[in-house]
């Protein structure tokens, strides 16, 4: 029943008539379905070093002479299915953009909500740190962030915790996209009257907060999340191809691409171009999801 | 011949829950130099009127029927360029609110002489003298100091008086005001009021007048139409609309204005409310709220028929 | 107005203040510096007077003070990796990322507004879902792979332009060098350059589009139109300037993306620049050229944004009012 009727709701509508959305939605579904399953899914293990053979080594993808279909789209150099490592990098590569996104998210909406509903000095801290913040690139902060944590943590911790440091790294930088229109969104809410009344009746702060302000924002949020998923994934594929990224044994999308970039001008550029167009399909779609959510969820637009 | 005539006008807006259509086969005319009012609530389509008639309706409103004649040539048919040289050289407009109205980042100068050198061969010292001209007729004190200032620098009323200029200034035949004292100072509005009575009536240009406010039609026009939900429901002389109102609407709007000279205890209010275009009523659009309601009026849709000095569309004054 | 560059100013200052500390406090508290420098092996005695001779063993406040003085004479210490003072290697880096910054900004600018007024105006026209898509394209296309893409069609395949480096460079002035005066410097400069503005001019574009159609929409262009103005007058005059007023400042901003990126697309140009070099200190965490990265950064933001706010004021005459 509550099926049928988000089906019938206006955003659905909307969503029916969007080809755009539909399509991007699949194609993101596919790449998510395939990176989730990749352990089930994917022909070959290219982590599992000891069914690895050089004999293998710089096989051409399917359609060049000497192709195999056991590697529809070529091996690289150690003789890795590029096409499985494509789909174990992906699930790399979604994992630490989720993770960034809700830590940002979190940060971002706390600081937010703070922001608005205290107002004053609290206010104008967070939100100057979130301007200075904002001036500088995403990409710079997270490279200081994530090389200054990598300095201050013992070798023997680093490999283990690379992939927190990269999603506190991302996440920090991305935060104040977040905090700005919660901060919007609080200040409004904030002066309606049902929370005054609220206050009256002296509902504790936090709850006014979490349970009036906090629904009200879920739009906005949901939409700057997708966007900056995107820009997430974007950045941890960034950062793995400078080298300050995830280390080889897990390695993202990214990091396959820097591998393969040794090899273009020896002519094998299979192993830098696909994990490189999965890459851009995965962000374009979930761009394009992005887009439509703030469009459906634009009300002057309607 | 009348200067405009306009003959079964309807615009529709397609819209996902069905076609909407907000006028629906109105027919009107002004005569060369006359004051038309148009009165009526919010919504009932004045605006609109104004907006077909000079080919600028918001996407996705479309005419879908009818004639727009200007001095017997049609203009509702007409290709863009062409209808772009009609607006402002042969049929001007004044909007609402002349906060927005004046472009903030050019001066008022600059916005004069553009106009006047859209629509005739001017040069740039003739314009500019014309311009000051112009604001020194609508009451600009310093005006040729005041060419170069910005709109900001000028207070609601004067930035109305500019607009106003800017609507005669390429000397148009008929001007078209939506509301033009609405948002302003009660105090200012009959300023704003007499000034375009008095420049209209000195350069013989005829005027559109939309408004809300029974009381500046009173002063000002020698004609009113009466719009409800996307039709007329009266029109004629001034004096005979008011006086002897032929419709129950425009009876029930005159009953509502509160009088000076007697006392009441409540003031009088028409019950109901004016129907959204996804609920018209089947026949004549008022009757549901209609004191004087009969069978007919709920089965088909009155013209407008003559009755005495006015013609209104209600089945009391069917002569047949 | 005077007034106005002097508060910007002023609120500058504390901005500038902190980011210093925190450079600072990278210096100080991340890794050894002195193990760094002098090797692992070294004597008490040598480590001793390593750190009176860097003033290490002076209380907190007057390192930071110290550290600020000689950051404002432009000693910003030495660089563990290559043992040379970092101004000077600033010195060396900056003309090459300044060069394709510019050029890059050129370029997004050149090509990203036009295509925004064009969008704006023709809203469905094929040419403009074209560019719509194209900028959708660009925008989810990470810098780095744009770059590897562009480096494989046209320096692996089609063999017409470089992949690296700067070609040749002339010297001009004190430190300054050029790449611009060679055939081959300019070769060199086109790729990273576009791989650079790309996103930028992607941007621009959405930007502008939007803004023109938020334009189109409002009062005044609707009484421009009804008083009969040419759409070439309502377009080009009236909407396109005041699209600008806001393009403006965010163009100034934008300049932070420029930095960014310029540390992506010289990284896989091998492009002699201050991004590759930050990089590179990142890598081995090489806390001087780091923390003097972070300074200059700051100064140039800083910079930046006073500059946006005196073209807003000089472009907007409602900021003008003195009353």
């Amino acid at each position: 029943m509550m099926l049928a009727r988000a089906w019938d709701s206006d955003l659905a509508y909307n969503f029916r008539q969007s080809k755009v959305a539909m399509l991007s939605a699949l194609v993101a579904l596919i790449l998510v379905v395939a990176a989730a399953f990749a352990p089930l899914l994917a022909p070959h293990n290219p982590m599992d070093v000891a069914s690895l053979s050089l004999m293998d080594s710089f096989k051409p993808p399917i359609g060049m002479p000497d192709a195999d279909w056991s590697n529809l789209l070529g091996t690289d150099n150690q003789g890795r299915d590029v096409l499985s490592a494509i789909m174990y990098g992906m699930r790399i590569s979604l994992m630490v953009g989720l993770l960034s996104v809700l830590f940002a998210i979190v940060v971002g909406v706390t600081a937010g909500l703070l922001a608005g509903y205290a107002g004053g000095f609290v206010d104008a801290l967070l939100m100057r740190i979130a301007d200075v913040q904002l001036t500088f690139p995403s990409i710079l902060t997270a490279l200081l962030v994530d090389g200054v944590i990598t300095a201050v943590l013992p070798r023997t911790m680093r490999e283990g915790l690379q992939i927190y440091v990269i999603v506190f790294a991302i996440g920090i930088s991305i935060w104040p996209n977040f905090a700005r229109t919660v901060r919007g969104s609080t200040l409004v809410e904030r002066n309606k009257d049902y929370v005054m009344a609220a206050r009256i009746i002296g509902v504790p702060s936090w709850r006014i907060m979490l349970s009036h302000v906090l629904p009200n924002v879920t739009g906005p949020v949901m939409v700057i999340g997708t966007l900056n998923l995107g820009l997430a994934i974007i950045a941890e594929a960034t950062l793995s191809f400078l080298g300050v990224g995830l280390p080889p044994t897990q390695p993202s999308l990214g990091t396959l691409i820097r591998f393969g970039d040794d090899f273009l001008f020896s002519g094998q550029w299979w192993v830098s171009v696909f994990p490189g167009v999965t890459l851009i399909l995965m962000v374009l779609a979930i761009n394009l999801l992005g887009d439509w959510l703030r469009d459906a969820l634009n009300p002057r637009l309607r | 011949m009348a200067l405009l005539d306009v003959q079964d006008l309807t615009v529709e807006f397609p819209t996902r829950r069905g076609i909407l259509r907000a006028l629906d086969s109105i027919s009107f005319s002004i005569d060369t130099g006359e004051i038309l009012g148009v009165v009526g609530e919010s919504g009932a389509g004045k605006s609109l009127t104004g907006a077909a008639i000079v080919g600028l309706l918001e996407r996705p409103g479309r005419i879908a029927g009818g004639e727009i004649k200007l001095d017997g040539k049609r203009i509702d048919n007409l290709a863009p360029e062409q209808l772009r040289r009609i607006r402002g050289r042969r049929i001007g407009m004044i909007f609402q609110d002349p906060l927005t109205t004046l472009n903030p980042l050019y001066t008022i100068g600059r916005q004069l002489t553009e106009t006047m050198q859209t629509h005739a061969r001017l040069s740039d010292a003739e314009a500019k003298r014309k311009a000051i001209g112009w604001l020194d007729r609508v009451g600009i004190p310093a005006a040729a100091q005041r060419i170069d200032a910005y709109p900001h620098e000028f207070s609601g009323g004067q930035r109305q008086r500019v607009v106003i200029a800017l609507a005669l200034c390429a000397e148009p035949a008929l001007v078209i005001a939506d509301e033009p004292t609405t948002a302003l100072d009660v105090s200012i509005q009959a300023q704003i009021i007499t000034l375009l009575k008095d420049l209209t009536r000195d350069h013989g240009t005829a005027v559109m007048l939309v408004t809300h406010d029974m009381g500046v039609i009173a002063e000002t026009a020698d004609r009113v139409a009466v719009m409800y939900a996307g039709r007329i429901a009266e029109i004629g002389p001034v004096a005979a609309v008011i006086g002897q109102p032929a419709h129950p609407y425009t009876n029930g709007l005159m009953a509502s204005i509160p009088s000076l000279e007697h006392r009441v205890d409540r003031l009088h209010q028409i019950d109901g409310a004016m129907p959204r275009l996804d609920a018209i009523p089947t026949g004549c659009r008022f009757h549901p709220r209609c004191p004087r309601v009969f069978a007919r009026c709920s089965e088909e849709q009155p013209e407008l028929l003559s009755a005495g000095a006015t013609s209104a569309a209600c089945w009391l004054h069917a002569h047949d | 107005m005077l007034g106005f560059i002097g508060s910007r100013l002023l609120q500058a200052i504390p901005v500038l203040l902190v980011v210093g500390f925190i450079a600072f406090a990278l210096f100080n508290f991340v890794g050894d510096p002195v193990n760094i420098l002098l090797g692992q092996d070294h004597t008490e005695a040598q480590r001793l007077a390593l750190i009176k001779q860097l003033g290490f063993d002076k209380p907190f406040i007057v390192q930071y003070g110290r550290f600020l003085w000689a950051s404002l004479h432009g000693n910003f210490g030495i660089s563990y990796r290559l043992a040379q003072p970092v101004s000077s290697l600033i010195a060396e880096r900056l003309p090459a990322t300044l060069e394709l910054a510019i050029t890059a900004s050129v370029l997004a600018f050149a090509i990203g507004v036009p295509m925004g007024v064009y969008t704006g105006i023709h809203r469905n026209t094929l040419v403009s879902r074209l560019f719509m898509t194209g900028s959708l394209i660009g925008v989810s296309l990470p810098t780095f792979l744009l770059g590897i893409l562009l480096i494989l069609v046209f320096s692996v395949w089609l063999g017409w332009l470089p992949s690296f480096g700067r070609g040749t460079v002339e010297h001009v002035g004190d430190w300054w060098t050029t790449g611009f005066t060679s055939w081959s410097g300019i070769r060199s400069l086109i790729l990273p350059a576009i791989t650079l503005g790309m996103f930028q001019m992607t941007l621009l574009m959405r930007l502008v589009r939007a803004e023109m159609l938020e334009v189109l929409r409002t009062d005044y262009i609707r009484f421009a139109r009804a008083r009969g103005l040419t759409n070439r007058a309502i377009n080009f005059g009236h909407a396109l300037k005041n699209t600008l007023v806001p393009v403006i400042t965010i163009i100034g901003l934008q300049f932070g993306g420029i930095v960014g990126f310029s540390l992506v697309t010289e990284t896989v140009f091998q492009w002699p620049g201050m991004g590759l070099l930050l990089v590179q200190s990142v890598a081995v965490v090489d806390i001087p050229v780091m923390s003097a990265y972070l300074m200059l950064i700051a100064l140039v933001f800083v910079l930046i944004n006073l500059v946006v706010d005196l073209l807003y004021y000089a472009v907007d005459p409602r900021l003008r009012v003195r009353r």
